[in-house]
């Protein structure tokens, strides 16, 4: 590895860490789509920044930058707050606006500004090692490290010093209130490290992958735990491999940095969203398939003990009266079967003792509203699940 | 008088993410009764007249309405739905909502004509409206907003009428108003279902209920059944009847 | 050239009329669908779907090497479908919430379309692809084709529109009640879904991924702002949708370096601005001249009532009363004293006034209303 490629991934690496702290706030305060919002709006603070300072990475352009941010954020909540139209669509109407000014500022001022709506959205990780920061003829490494460094080492700070306010003001706001954190600050001050964080990475990697490292690792993380410390964690750590993962991918491809990322970080939610192992597509497809069989099994045997007249519980009347099909009723009577809850005699149905119990018990539980209880009896019940 | 039966659920499960609301609910309304659905919070009341709706898809049993399937039957019922399933900023006012009720006789493409106008706007005076008429519906207060969607079943020109909850955060003169359109569509022979939540006004307001708690718990007149047995049944506490008023 | 200049051009110059009528026709399409996109509150869906189309783009260049735009739209459909089907997967299947899923299958379709374009542009013909375009659109590419695609588009859009149009209605006012008149709603969730997801390929080309958004929302939201009727709505959102791609288009194309697509929201953005101040039923501004009227009404009716007070304790209500016992109350000023007497609810005589029988039934009304309100 020459020194090149280290200091991309550990530019790559900080940022996705520094995305995945705010992200992971965002992703529980159901706020994903205001990052997309900041990424855009951006534009236009970091080309009046880029007249004053020449520099795209002085510190007041990013400070302009964030402003332009944190304005989008003003904007949005007071044309919600009119109630002339609904929550999302002024999230909707704001970036792209002020994304306009930016381009048309740009288009403007072609002739002077060397800056380009591509690299602004889509960026290039790899020229970030050619800009170096020099102090006093000493080459102290690529600026964007530096600058990036700093942001995630602030933020990092603020997220120790205000973990508590943080975790209450996102899970209980009128708890928070009543405490005496103000909600206002603590989501300002969220939206600020939003800003600040976008602004300060979009050099390096693009808009997009900012959205992106923001939103994916924290969804990816909230797949898998519900733990606010936990999701923090697995949210950087997911981060950190997708980006040293998507550089080896580009590497190899000879592609895009900030694309192979976005892609890996694509591949490994796709497999996060199919396996995790309680929230993923395929568990919770298995069971909601095996809740269905059990509840038409409840639901089949709390008919039994309803009913003693022996045409209600003939074989044929599960088809007939209770209205299902063939094949679900004979899973159904399978499983009942299996679990000892019944037993047929000459085509008529009998509860057995077991399947009395479980009955009355079940229907005691549901009707307390305790249905949580229902999963502890299966568990007593049951020697085959459906 | 009663022996046509309107509403016929037979055997019903439903289960709302799996877990059950309904559990082998069997129920006979019979024509041309007014009845009130009872039971505590979370009893499945209004998933059972969701239900009977075709709204909700049950796991097992059967509904007929008239002796067929909900899906030919539909245009004998007319429906008011709970207040919050409802877009309020929308841009429609009164008069617009109250043609809604006409969309399931007219055919593809039809639009509502004179006709159908002129019966909304007899609808909307029927519920004291008509002033209204051209508002923007959030503009209304609750209980002209239920006025409204009661104009809106009325044109329907249904046999059965189910309502969820028509009462909910309405001012008395709305009530009275309600309740006495009610008994006029009982007394043409129409059939009435009605979620309802205050018990006291059972008696005065109803000559059919059901308690319902999960299971149906009791169904029949209300001199038969309003009692305070199946009132301890469905609420689980020792409900009296003599304590409510 | 001045825009009056171009809009005598129009007519007769090829390339402005075609660029003109694409851009008109968007606006059209945009502004009819968006005010679905909007009562669905699907939103921010355009904008995802925008972003995810673009894999499907570049996907259907690198195996057709097609240059021309409609077999890269259809590309760029299927995988703005794929998203907007993954979408509502997620939401419906994990504890994702909607924000989310948009925000992952934005910038994860895109991020995966950027990488797919790195080996476009290594191809030997990668210039001439102009793939770029449909990133932040390029209005001056269009072609009479594309204008003729719109066409199609709108058409379609119009005719099921007006197909079902009652059902739309009742299906996005009250959901449960429109299922109970026995439509099938999730036909018409498909259907309004599919459409919404076309409009916005087609809009790609013209003003880009980023802006695609505004250009479905904008329209909508300015013309909600005006009626109560959802056909004029979508009428007032068609014609503010053509108004600014046509007023945008003769903009950007009589000055200098203006991009068609920017100046088109921002167009759109000021006819919104312009809707929501100034609207008469809705607009902020009217609604502070009505609250700035209720206060001051509340505070005339507060003196009007401290006056009816005194002036009850006598047998003749207009007796004469000194203006100075009126400085005790809080509400009292010069101004109000002499807004009371042009609405003649009192008379003054130098340093006397006195009810008159119109103030006095006026306050009888709001003793009674307050009466009211304590019940």
């Amino acid at each position: 590895m020459t020194s090149a490629q280290i200091e991309i991934q550990l530019i790559a690496c900080i940022v996705a860490v520094a995305c995945a702290i705010p992200g992971t706030f965002l992703v529980l305060r159901k706020m994903a789509m205001i990052s997309d919002a900041i990424s855009h709006s951006i534009l236009p603070g970091i080309v009046i920044g880029f007249f004053l300072t020449e520099d795209l990475n002085s510190p007041w352009l990013i400070l302009l930058a964030a402003f332009s941010g944190i304005l989008t954020v003003v904007l949005v909540e007071y044309i919600q707050k009119t109630g002339l139209v609904k929550e999302d669509t002024a999230i909707g109407l704001v970036f792209p606006s002020l994304f306009s000014i930016g381009v048309i500022l740009i288009a403007k001022n072609a002739g002077d500004v060397h800056l380009d709506v591509d690299a602004v959205l889509l960026g290039e990780l790899a020229f970030a090692p050619f800009d170096r920061m020099i102090i006093g003829g000493a080459d102290m490494g690529p600026k964007s490290l530096w600058v990036i460094g700093i942001i995630l080492l602030v933020t990092l700070t603020l997220l120790l010093a205000f973990f508590k306010e943080l975790k209450i003001s996102t899970f209980d706001k009128q708890l928070a209130a009543t405490l005496g954190f103000s909600p206002v600050i603590m989501h300002y001050g969220l939206m600020t490290v939003a800003s600040v964080t976008t602004v300060g990475a979009f050099d390096a990697v693009g808009a997009i992958l900012v959205v992106a490292l923001m939103i994916a690792p924290p969804a990816m993380a909230y797949l898998l735990t519900n733990n606010l410390k936990k999701m923090l964690l697995i949210a950087s750590g997911f981060g950190i491999i997708g980006a040293i993962l998507g550089y080896w991918v580009a590497h190899w491809l000879d592609a895009s940095i900030a694309g192979s990322i976005t892609t890996v970080l694509g591949v490994l939610f796709f497999l996060i969203y199919m396996f995790s192992p309680n929230r993923g597509l395929i568990s919770v497809l298995y069971r909601q398939k095996r809740q269905e069989v059990e509840v038409h099994l409840l639901t089949f045997l709390l008919h039994l003990q309803n009913h003693s007249e022996k045409s209600e519980r003939h074989i044929n009347h599960l088809n007939e009266h209770i209205n299902w099909h063939k094949v679900r009723a004979q899973s159904v009577l399978d499983l009942a079967l299996k679990n000892n809850m019944i037993t047929i005699d000459d085509s008529i149905i009998s509860l057995t003792e077991k399947g009395k119990t479980f009955t009355s018990e079940a229907i005691n539980y549901i009707i307390t509203n305790k249905s949580a209880a229902i999963e502890e009896m299966k568990d007593r019940f049951f020697l085959f699940r459906g | 008088m009663k022996d046509k039966i309107a509403i016929k659920v037979d055997d019903l499960t439903v289960a709302y993410n799996f877990k059950p609301v309904l559990w082998d609910v069997d129920l006979s309304i019979p024509e041309g009764v007014l009845m009130a659905i009872v039971g505590p919070n979370g009893a499945g009341k209004s998933t059972l007249i969701k239900a009977m709706l075709d709204i909700v898809k049950p796991i097992a049993g059967t509904i007929e309405i008239f002796g067929k399937p909900y899906k030919k039957q539909y245009k004998e019922v007319a429906y008011v739905p709970q207040k919050g399933s409802v877009d309020w900023d929308f841009p429609t006012t009164a008069l617009d909502v109250v043609l809604m009720g006409t969309y399931g006789s007219l055919g593809w493409i039809k639009r509502p004509g004179k006709t159908e106008k002129k019966e909304a706007l007899e609808a909307l005076e029927k519920v004291g409206m008509l002033e209204f008429r051209s508002r923007q519906i959030s503009q209304l207060s609750g209980g002209q907003q239920q006025r409204v969607f009661l104009a809106r079943a009325l044109v329907q020109k249904a046999s059965i009428y189910i309502m969820d909850e028509p009462f909910q955060g309405v001012d008395a003169t709305t009530e009275k108003a309600i309740i006495n359109i009610l008994k006029e569509l009982r007394k043409s022979g129409k059939t009435v279902v009605v979620v309802h939540h205050d018990l006291q006004t059972v008696p005065e307001y109803f000559d059919w209920v059901t308690f319902l708690n999960v299971k149906k718990i009791a169904t029949g007149s209300v001199k038969d059944i309003f009692n305070d047995d199946n009132l301890t049944k469905t609420y689980g506490i020792n409900y009296k009847v003599s304590l409510l008023q | 050239m001045s825009v009056q200049e171009y809009f005598s051009l129009v007519f007769s110059d090829y390339t402005l009329r075609t660029i003109t009528l694409g851009t008109a026709i968007l606006g059209i399409v945009c502004g009819m669908l968006g005010s679905f996109a909007v009562l669905r509150k699907q939103s921010l869906l355009g904008d995802a779907i925008s972003h995810a189309a673009l894999p499907g783009i570049v996907i259907a260049f690198l195996i057709t090497g097609a240059k021309t735009s409609n077999t890269l739209l259809i590309g760029a459909l299927i995988s703005g479908l794929i998203g907007t089907f993954w979408i509502s997967g997620i939401i419906k299947k994990t504890h994702l919430k909607s924000d989310t899923a948009l925000g992952l299958i934005l910038s994860l379709f895109f991020g995966f379309g950027m990488l797919l374009l790195t080996f476009v542009q290594k191809m030997p013909d990668a210039q001439q692809a102009g793939l770029d375009k449909y990133l932040f659109g390029q209005a001056a590419t269009l072609v009479e084709s594309d204008v003729w695609l719109m066409a199609v588009v709108m058409g379609i859009s119009l005719l099921v529109l007006i197909i079902f149009w009652k059902e739309f209605k009742v299906l996005h006012f009250d959901p449960d009640y429109s299922k109970s008149l026995g439509i099938n709603t999730k036909l018409l969730d498909v259907l309004i879904t599919t459409l919404i997801v076309m409009a916005i390929v087609i809009g790609l080309q013209t003003v880009g991924v980023v802006l695609m958004s505004a250009m479905l929302l904008a329209p909508a939201a300015a013309a909600r702002q005006w009626t109560n009727n959802l056909g004029i709505m979508v009428f007032l959102a068609s014609l503010f949708g053509a108004l600014s791609g046509i007023f945008g288009t003769a903009i950007s194309a009589t000055s200098n370096n203006l991009p068609t697509g920017p100046v088109i929201v921002l167009i759109a953005a000021a006819i919104v601005v312009i809707s929501f101040v100034f609207s008469p039923g809705r607009g902020i501004l009217f609604r502070e001249i009505r609250h700035w009227k209720n206060r001051n009404d509340l505070q005339l009716h507060k003196t009007l009532y401290f006056m009816f007070e005194i002036a009850k304790t006598h047998n003749d209500i207009s007796h004469p009363h000194k203006i100075k016992i009126l400085n005790n109350f809080q509400g009292y000023t010069r101004n109000s004293l002499k807004n009371l007497e042009d609405r003649a609810y009192i008379t003054v005589d130098g340093p006397m006034w006195s009810l008159t029988q119109k103030g006095y039934d006026k306050a009888m009304n709001l003793y009674n209303q307050q009466d009211n309100t304590h019940d």
